[in-house]
């Protein structure tokens, strides 16, 4: 279908957008890479009467690495994520990551601002924020304000983000001594959304996790940061051990039923990709043997 | 509410003026406004990729982005590519190995693995698949067109299939 009516107005500066969602509140639509609001426009699930234009807006742009700071503007496009050496250098898993969101024309086009602020459970950006522990950077007419990434989805396509503010940069903090990172996801084709997702960042110190963020996607309202990597914290895991927290994921996730999966197969992959990131980050293939997919 | 815009691009070499609706997308502007109608339209939210084109060089999906959108923007389709020469190769590659039946997709499948080829000159199969991964073909069951692009591929670097 086609997208219906709607006014457009290019914005000239963030101080000028925030100004327009000012006025039109709910009635306008932020349009940055357009790879999300766009399909839900010509599929007229969303009619906007105001359109405004912020990809033009230079000061959005751009990658800054500062006092162990990486900061991203919103219009950075996929396609610089992943070509970008200082993303490769102190944020590696986005490196690996973007690979996976969707199809190079689309990362040619969307921007990491458009896909965090869209909020879809399934895609990558979201969990990887969380997983990075990012935090949102958001302008309003009343200023600035800082929320991390883990309180920032709030639901399926919801967020923090009130309709009159701007998601304008995300902050992470650089890779620290030690650092790894895990991202595999299942999908029906290589771009496609994924049934279920992992992204994982770690501090591995010998042979054991010193800190482990184990971020789900695609099983539940939001990226979901999973308790169970608690008993993988600063212990020798063992099998047994492994398998008490293939148990406590299994039990925290309440993954949705939809035509790609059933709820029992989301489980069942969550467990799989928990196997497999451990087994890879710790270098024992052997704990993800007997467990497949 | 709803006024036209002006907007002002560059489309395979010439110089367009025109005035239109923001609704309008890029796909439907060069096929209804320019009459290039090699630019296909199939899903309209950006899955087939039927409707690729480049701009400003990349490639992307002219549903998926307004006309006013490329304002100022130098837009390039597939009777751009075709007419210049630049994938005449690669069109007889597709011939050649029977890549196409309806032809429905080909428009955006050669501008996808042109894309690919002008990153990655010699790209091993699996490359190939994941570049095209987001055009759709319903016809050929793929292993032809990835033939097609690697052949291609490979003669442009002069080494033998």
């Amino acid at each position: 279908m086609k997208a219906s009516a709607f006014s457009y107005a290019r914005a000239t500066s963030v101080v000028n957008a925030l100004e327009l969602l000012a006025v039109h509140g709910d009635d306008a639509k932020v349009l940055s890479g357009g790879q999300s609001l766009m399909p839900a426009m010509n599929l007229r699930l969303i009619s906007p009467e105001l359109i405004v234009d912020i990809g033009g807006i230079a000061e959005l742009k751009g990658i800054a690495v500062r006092d162990d700071v990486l900061t991203i503007g919103a219009l950075t496009r996929h396609v610089d994520l992943q070509r970008s050496p200082e993303i490769a250098t102190h944020a590696p898993l986005l490196t690996e990551a973007i690979a996976h969101v969707a199809h190079p024309a689309i990362r040619n086009k969307g921007t990491i601002g458009g896909s965090l602020a869209h909020a879809d459970p399934a895609s990558e950006l979201p969990a990887c924020m969380v997983a990075l522990d990012a935090t949102i950077v958001i302008r309003g007419q009343s200023g600035e304000r800082r929320v991390p990434a883990r309180d920032f989805f709030t639901g399926i396509y919801e967020t923090a983000l009130s309709p009159d503010e701007l998601l304008t940069a995300v902050e992470l903090p650089v890779a620290r001594k030690n650092s790894a990172h895990f991202f595999c996801e299942f999908a029906r084709r290589h771009g496609d959304y994924a049934i279920v997702g992992a992204a994982v960042q770690a501090i591995v110190e010998g042979d054991r996790f010193a800190d482990l963020r184990l971020v789900f996607f695609a099983v539940g309202d939001r990226p979901v940061l999973a308790g169970a990597a608690s008993k993988l914290i600063n212990v020798a895991v063992t099998p047994e051990i492994l398998s008490d927290a293939s148990a406590a994921l299994e039990e925290e996730l309440d993954p949705p039923e939809d035509q790609q999966a059933t709820p029992s197969m989301r489980r069942h992959l969550a467990k799989v990709l928990l196997s497999r990131c451990v087994a890879t980050l710790l270098g024992r293939p052997g704990l993800a043997a007997g467990v497949s997919a | 509410m709803t006024a036209h815009v002006e907007i002002s691009l560059d489309v395979n070499g010439e110089r367009v003026d025109a005035h239109v609706l923001p609704r309008l997308n890029l796909a439907d502007f060069l096929r209804e406004h320019l009459q290039l109608t090699g630019t296909h339209v199939g899903c309209e939210h950006g899955v087939c990729g039927a409707c690729t084109v480049r701009v400003n060089g990349d490639i992307v999906r002219s549903c998926l982005m307004l006309a006013v959108q490329a304002d100022n923007a130098s837009v390039e389709t597939i009777e751009g590519l075709s007419d210049s020469g630049e994938i005449a190769d690669l069109q007889a590659a597709f011939r050649d190995r029977n890549a196409l039946q309806c032809g429905f997709c080909t428009p955006g499948m050669l501008m996808a693995a042109q894309d690919l080829l002008r990153q990655c000159p010699a790209p091993d199969r699996e490359q190939i698949r994941e570049h095209l991964s987001g055009n759709y073909c319903r016809c050929t069951g793929y292993q032809a067109i990835i033939d097609a692009v690697e052949t291609t591929a490979r003669a442009r670097v002069g080494t033998k299939p």
